[in-house]
């Protein structure tokens, strides 16, 4: 078993994403995780590649990139401290299914998403507790796209 | 509640019809299609003091008028910026200094000057929705003790379509306001942030119950932010929105402007949130 650094599952605890959460479920979410540091300019996840982390952000700021061969590299969202990237770690088929890179310095804790998943599995409360945070982020996600395709600045 | 709004209702006692000559002193390129000019009396006649939110009249000789908010008024320089989106605007932002021009009004009721002292502000301006509001972030700044907190969020579809640049590093550097300005999408060379206007607002920081919001910007943006701002408990009659409806008289008699039982020109263009909420929701009002 992996060890848990009490450093990082205090701060686990203290992301506003898990605040409050079953502290066993806090221990096993720290089983394995990091922190890490990314700095500016630099990928925090590249598009098809395996997601094999929950990364909760910390401070700093990370763009969410959509890239086509034919134009340029866009952003169309960043995310700041407090908030959560992705959620490919969670849904099969495990990839990222965009490029995220660090705008400055950015300092993140990352879960590690094969713990997760079983833990969530088995504990039913613990999943459903999750999910009901979750799922807040991904209305709130899909919200945001409707209002951006209904092109707030159209003349 | 139209009594406590910055101006006079715009009724044709109070201001001319007639547009008075005046000259353009200087022109700032905004963006690639977006112009600040400021226009000076040609004679001895000049229109009355306008008041934040208010808008003016502009004529370009020939070819029409166009409602155009006043982004500032200083030591009798009138400022407008213009976007190019039609054969009159297109006008407008290709006068050069020196250049003839008809103004006339002020028009219309402002923004709740007198409702939001004391209490947080909060201005939320999408694209060109930033000028109409910075006559009223002026005063707030030359009063500052006067307010509570002040908030600023200002959206654009991408950076090239920001306004006034320099201004804006200047408002990020005082201690006395919070700006956050974000981009519906934008390139590696864009550091901040990223993600439509109401995206921002969770992070703005005011006692809900205490504030006042203006918005102003496209009407779909508008209504999106003022639902925001309502779900986090500001009462939707102190969300004031900045409505622009093809006004032509600009004095409530051609009815072009006419939004429900309301002449935007006259009635408005600032209207309360409460007052409009069930209206933006009636499709092609």
């Amino acid at each position: 078993m992996s060890e848990i650094s009490e450093e990082v599952r205090e701060a686990i605890g203290r992301h506003p994403f898990f605040a409050g959460l079953d502290p066993a479920f806090v221990r096993e979410a720290a089983v394995g995780a990091e922190p890490r540091t990314f700095g500016p300019g630099t990928l925090v996840a590249r598009e098809g590649t395996p997601a094999e982390t929950f990364v909760l952000v910390v401070a700093g700021k990370i763009a969410l990139e959509v890239g086509a061969p034919d134009r340029p590299t866009l952003t169309v969202q960043t995310i700041g401290p407090g908030e959560v990237l992705g959620w490919s770690w969670l849904l099969p088929p495990h990839r990222w299914r965009f490029d995220a890179r660090a705008v400055k310095e950015t300092h993140v804790l990352a879960l590690r998403g094969d713990r997760l998943r079983p833990a969530l599995a088995a504990h039913p409360a613990w999943g459903f507790e999750f999910l009901r945070r979750f799922v807040p982020v991904l209305a709130e996600r899909l919200e945001n796209t409707r209002v951006q395709l209904v092109d707030l600045h159209a003349r | 509640m139209l009594g406590d709004r910055t101006g006079s209702p715009g009724g044709a006692s109070d201001v001319p019809l007639a547009p008075l000559p005046y000259q353009v002193r200087s022109v700032v390129r905004e963006t690639p299609d977006t112009a600040t000019v400021a226009v000076v009396p040609r004679g001895s006649r000049r229109i009355g003091p306008t008041r934040p939110g208010q808008f003016v009249m502009l004529y370009a000789f020939g070819i029409g008028e166009s409602p155009i908010g006043v982004s500032d008024e200083t030591d009798g320089v009138l400022y407008h910026t213009v976007r190019d989106a039609g054969r009159i605007t297109h006008a407008l932002t290709r006068l050069t200094p020196g250049d003839l021009l008809g103004v006339r009004g002020p028009y219309g009721h402002g923004w709740p000057m007198e409702a939001a002292r004391g209490k947080d502000v909060v201005i939320v301006a999408g694209g060109l929705g930033l000028p109409p509001l910075r006559p009223a972030l002026r005063e707030i700044l030359r009063d500052r003790d006067a307010y509570g907190r002040l908030e600023i969020v200002y959206g654009a579809r991408t950076p090239k379509d920001l306004v006034y640049y320099a201004e804006l590093q200047e408002w990020r550097r005082r201690a006395d306001l919070r700006l956050q300005v974000t981009v519906d999408a934008a390139g590696r060379d864009w550091y901040g942030d990223v993600g439509v206007v109401t995206t921002r607002l969770p992070d703005a920081r005011f006692d809900p119950e205490r504030t006042v919001a203006f918005v102003c910007g496209p009407e779909i943006m508008m209504k999106f932010t003022a639902q925001a701002l309502v779900g986090r408990g500001v009462p939707a009659e102190s969300v004031w929105v900045s409505m622009e409806r093809n006004m032509k008289c600009a004095i409530g008699l051609c009815g072009h402007c006419q939004f429900g039982p309301s002449f935007v020109c006259r009635d408005g263009p600032v209207l309360s949130y409460g007052e409009l909420a069930p209206r933006l929701g009636v499709r092609e009002l």
